[in-house]
């Protein structure tokens, strides 16, 4: 114990912080990107609404690496997009923070678009119908029925997409590398950290991520408490 | 103000055909589930796109496939009542009466308040709606349409989640809050009592197309299709042959009807309505049917007799069904059960089928 005690008083926190920094900038790209595509699928029929739905999906069903793999190919710089973004912007998504964030966005995505897409297909779609012969125009109708009506599901997904960003590794690894100070995160440090043997390390990131996890799962259940109370009656309590 | 509306959608292996032209105020629809009725008030509101057609109001087009125009349902100046009311549930009373009007807040108010006064609404107005019973949603419902002053309301199926109880005392209360609005409303409903209370004007919908149009007592008068004579409620429809200028046969119930009157030239069926039956007793006048073979349903206010048809083979389904006028009661508490039903002449239906 007072060995944790004292390598946590020597350690470099850093990568707690580029967790954080990751997972909350990868939840708000997903919850925007998440809420827009499952509303869109919504109005898709048919083979096409499959399609796309199995294309959005796919981060979650595929391993970690093989995202990273198709995610480096995508961004390396000598591939047409990597060139264009290094040459036009000067942005580097390979051995970057933006690439932590990129791999973590795109493996927690599902996990948004799939628990909206649920919450919107809960909401009644005469609500949408009525608005529009009262007059108001679709995004007002969204923004202040649809979304609102949506909101247990949704806040639920973005609690969940969060808890799966910022223990991302697999996709990370590959495509930010984990160079220490700037894009390791506390699960690449852990891996690390065990290559070497350094047990003590390792346990004072496992006692923080468990931390972050007991915060998430309180925040889950504090929302689905808040959404059965909207329910009325309660068997179970 | 006139409202023309002819054009067709196609759902899958559904397709419909509406035609509806209306200048009277109270219109109704009349059509068993999974008709169209729905599709084609939604087809109105602007809801659904026909695939072609013209839809016309006052004089504004609202839609047609050949000119390339169609209004936005925001636009179109139209009410729709959902069968399920459709309030925000995430709004109160008041939010939802005013979620689609446009103007400063004190505006919006104002106008919010009036409606709510008139719909004895003030009392809910922070409540949501599920904190209020059917019969208070459907106001509401109606109070979000109605302050926005359209030139149409459109209630589908208005009293189907209500139970009977309700259903009667809100139809009255409907006819109240309409009795005030000039426009033209159009009800669609499978209950022939609720329409015939409430239209002028009767549409009667087969599947998926429009089989009558006229006044309410045209229609259950002489409902000429087959399809529109069980919508107004005729219990008996059979087959029938016409033999010459005064006789008939009536295949499906084993007995031939003669008229004074000279048959009209076509008609396949033939429909007689329950209550028209008049009990013989003794010896077999003209145009009865043996009573026998009967059973027999009492209900609160009425008793109603199934009697077998005269054919050597019959199914379970085909009983004619008499049900005994009240004033026949003492009659036949008296006498028993008669010994023949008598068709009377010039109540028979004489049908087609439609399409």
């Amino acid at each position: 114990m007072r060995q944790l005690i004292e390598a946590a008083m020597a350690l470099d926190w850093r990568p707690l912080w580029i967790s954080l920094k990751t997972g909350v900038l990868a939840t708000a790209v997903c919850f925007v990107l998440g809420i827009l595509a499952a509303w869109r699928v919504m109005y898709c029929r048919g083979k096409r609404r499959s399609i796309l739905d199995a294309v959005l999906t796919l981060p979650m069903v595929l391993p970690p690496t093989v995202a990273g793999f198709f995610l480096l190919l995508f961004f390396s710089r000598r591939r047409p997009l990597g060139i264009f973004l290094f040459d036009h912007f000067g942005i580097k998504i390979v051995q970057s923070q933006a690439g932590c964030v990129i791999a973590a966005a795109v493996i927690a995505f599902p996990l948004m678009y799939r628990s909206a897409r649920a919450a919107f297909e809960q909401v009644d779609i005469n609500l949408l119908y009525a608005g529009r012969t009262l007059g108001m125009t679709d995004p007002e109708i969204f923004f202040k029925v649809i979304l609102p009506c949506a909101r247990p599901g949704i806040t639920s997904g973005t609690v969940l997409a969060f808890a799966r960003a910022i223990g991302e590794y697999g996709a990370t690894s590959m495509l930010a590398g984990n160079i220490p100070g700037k894009t390791a995160t506390i699960s690449q440090r852990i891996a690390m950290v065990i290559q070497d043997q350094d047990y003590i390390t390792a346990g004072v990131w496992v006692t923080v991520m468990l931390v972050i996890a007991l915060i998430v799962l309180a925040a889950i259940g504090h929302i689905s408490q808040g959404r059965d109370a909207g329910r009325g009656e309660q068997l179970w309590k | 103000m006139e409202m023309k509306a002819s054009f067709r959608i196609s759902a899958g292996d559904f397709s419909l055909q509406a035609q509806m032209d209306t200048a009277d105020r109270r219109n109704g629809i009349l059509g068993a589930s999974g008709c169209g009725k729905s599709m084609t008030l939604k087809a109105l509101a602007g809801i659904l796109t026909p695939d072609e057609g013209r839809i016309e109001l006052g004089g504004r087009i609202l839609f047609d496939s050949s000119a390339g125009i169609n209004v936005p349902a925001r636009e179109r100046g139209i009410g729709y009542l959902f069968q399920n009311y459709a309030l925000f549930p995430n709004m109160t009373t008041e939010q939802n009466i005013g979620a689609g009007l446009r103007g400063s807040k004190k505006e919006i108010r104002a106008q919010v308040e009036t409606i709510m006064e008139r719909l004895r609404l003030t009392e809910l107005s922070g409540r949501f709606p599920s904190q209020m019973s059917g019969g208070q949603q459907q106001r509401v419902a109606l109070a979000r349409i109605l302050v926005r002053k359209p030139e149409v309301i459109l209630l589908d199926e208005p009293f189907s989640a209500l139970d009977a109880f309700m259903q009667d005392a809100m139809q009255q209360e409907l006819m109240e809050i309409l009795s005030e609005y000039d426009g033209i409303t159009v009800m669609v409903s499978h209950d022939r009592d609720i329409l015939y209370r409430f239209s002028e004007k009767l549409f009667v919908m087969g599947k998926g197309c429009f089989l009558r149009a006229g006044t309410v007592k045209e229609i259950f008068a002489d409902p000429v299709y087959k399809e529109a004579a069980v919508l107004t409620g005729c219990k008996n429809i059979g087959r029938a042959v016409r033999r010459d200028d005064h006789t008939m046969e009536a295949v499906s119930w084993g007995v031939t009807l003669h008229t004074s009157y000279i048959l009209p030239a076509q008609f396949s069926h033939i429909g007689y309505r329950a209550h028209d039956f008049v009990p013989v007793y003794g010896a077999r006048g003209e145009n009865c049917i043996r009573f026998a073979q009967y059973e027999k349903a009492e209900l609160p206010f009425e008793v109603n007799y199934y009697v077998a048809p005269e054919r050597v083979e019959w199914k379970r389904g085909e009983m004619l069904s008499w049900f005994v006028q009240r004033e026949d009661w003492p009659l036949l508490r008296e006498k028993g059960v008669p010994d023949h039903l008598q068709f009377q002449e010039d109540k028979i239906l004489f049908l087609r089928e439609g399409l």
